[in-house]
């Protein structure tokens, strides 16, 4: 095919593929373990906290992000940022309401 | 259609080589564009552009389930009892280990090794509907003890913990009936939330036999990735989608 002209394409070895698979199957299994042990307010936190590292490394690796071009991670970026807007606005709203009080 | 270049370029001689101009570029490369990098681009951000209005249908889905459940405790920990985490737990390796024959296969397409994309992409099928296997079993159990949201919703379960083996094995207590019947609104939210990603994976799984057949004939091994790419990031973002559904639904009200 053409000379390694392609600068914008970077392709990323099977190497880095299987790391990241192991690391998503260790958070995996921590995220279930974690769940059985009471750590009241800070069991949700912790799920969520796996999760959202389980989401970045897919995000960033097999979702080569990491590798893309500025276009693609200012996509990314600005799109999680509106949805954090979202979903914290719209939280934030209904947890700080006086319910029942007026 | 073919002639586009000499008009573009307003050179008389390229109108007389229109019938080769497919010889000065790969096939693929849409006439639009300037260059291959340029297509692969464009079609990268359009599928991100796609994701991203994903991200916020299933935001909204995420969002509901969150204000639900600060509104309806005890009745969320109650329902997230009836689910398995064994089964949650094997469906989030599946497709965990499916994003990574997926990922393979991203990178057979690259170095053109042909076999290899077909094995990684019925690899990431056979994982796919295993998944959806699973989900089934999951589905089933619902409608056998009445779980599901309808005219045929049963409250046992959470009136009389004592009479269910999942709800006992958690430990739960009776739930007041205003409480219990709010077990239907987590299982509106289980069923429209794992609905909706089971649908992802049915039109994933549907693209994937089609993905098949043509990396039989080596559609995407020639130089072409970016089906095959953006199939990827789309098959990553329904991963990601279930790796916040596990935690959220089945785990997080365990202990």
């Amino acid at each position: 095919m053409s000379e390694p002209k392609e600068h914008a394409h970077h392709i990323v070895s099977p190497k880095i593929y299987a790391v990241i698979l192991l690391a998503l199957l260790v958070g995996t299994a921590t995220t279930v373990w974690a769940s059985y042990i009471d750590l009241g307010i800070f069991n949700p936190i912790i799920a969520l906290a796996i999760a959202c590292t389980k989401a970045t490394l897919v995000v960033l690796f097999f979702m080569h992000v990491k590798y893309s071009s500025k276009l693609t991670k200012l996509t990314v970026f600005a799109g999680v940022f509106t949805f954090l807007i979202l979903i914290g606005m719209t939280l934030s709203d209904y947890f700080s309401r006086a319910w029942g009080q007026w | 259609m073919s002639d586009s270049p000499a008009i573009a370029h307003g050179a008389p001689e390229t109108a007389v080589s229109a019938d080769n101009a497919h010889d000065e570029h790969p096939s693929y490369l849409r006439h639009h564009f300037e260059s291959t990098e340029q297509q692969a681009d464009a079609t990268n951000f359009a599928m991100w552009l796609f994701l991203l209005t994903e991200v916020m249908f299933f935001g909204g889905l995420f969002t509901a389930y969150l204000i639900y459940r600060n509104w309806y405790y005890p009745a969320f920990v109650a329902g997230s009892h009836q689910l398995s985490i064994p089964l949650g737990g094997l469906n989030t390796l599946l497709l965990i280990t499916s994003s990574f024959t997926m990922a393979m296969g991203v990178w057979c397409a690259e170095t053109h090794r042909k076999s290899g994309l077909v094995l990684c992409l019925i690899l990431t099928l056979i994982l796919g509907l295993g998944f959806l296997g699973i989900k089934t079993i999951e589905y089933s159990e619902k409608f056998e003890k009445h779980h599901v949201p309808s005219y045929h919703y049963s409250l046992q379960s959470f009136l009389d913990p004592d009479s269910d083996a999942a709800a006992k094995a958690a430990g739960d207590k009776p739930l007041p009936l205003d409480m219990a019947r709010k077990t239907e609104v987590y299982f509106s939210l289980y069923f429209a939330m794992t609905g909706m990603h089971a649908l992802h994976m049915i039109i994933g799984v549907a693209i994937l036999s089609f993905m098949i057949f043509r990396a039989r004939a080596g559609a995407y091994t020639s130089g072409h990735v970016t089906f095959v790419e953006n199939f990827g990031l789309y098959w990553h973002f329904v991963d990601i989608i279930w790796i916040f559904l596990f935690p959220l639904l089945y785990l997080i009200s365990r202990h």
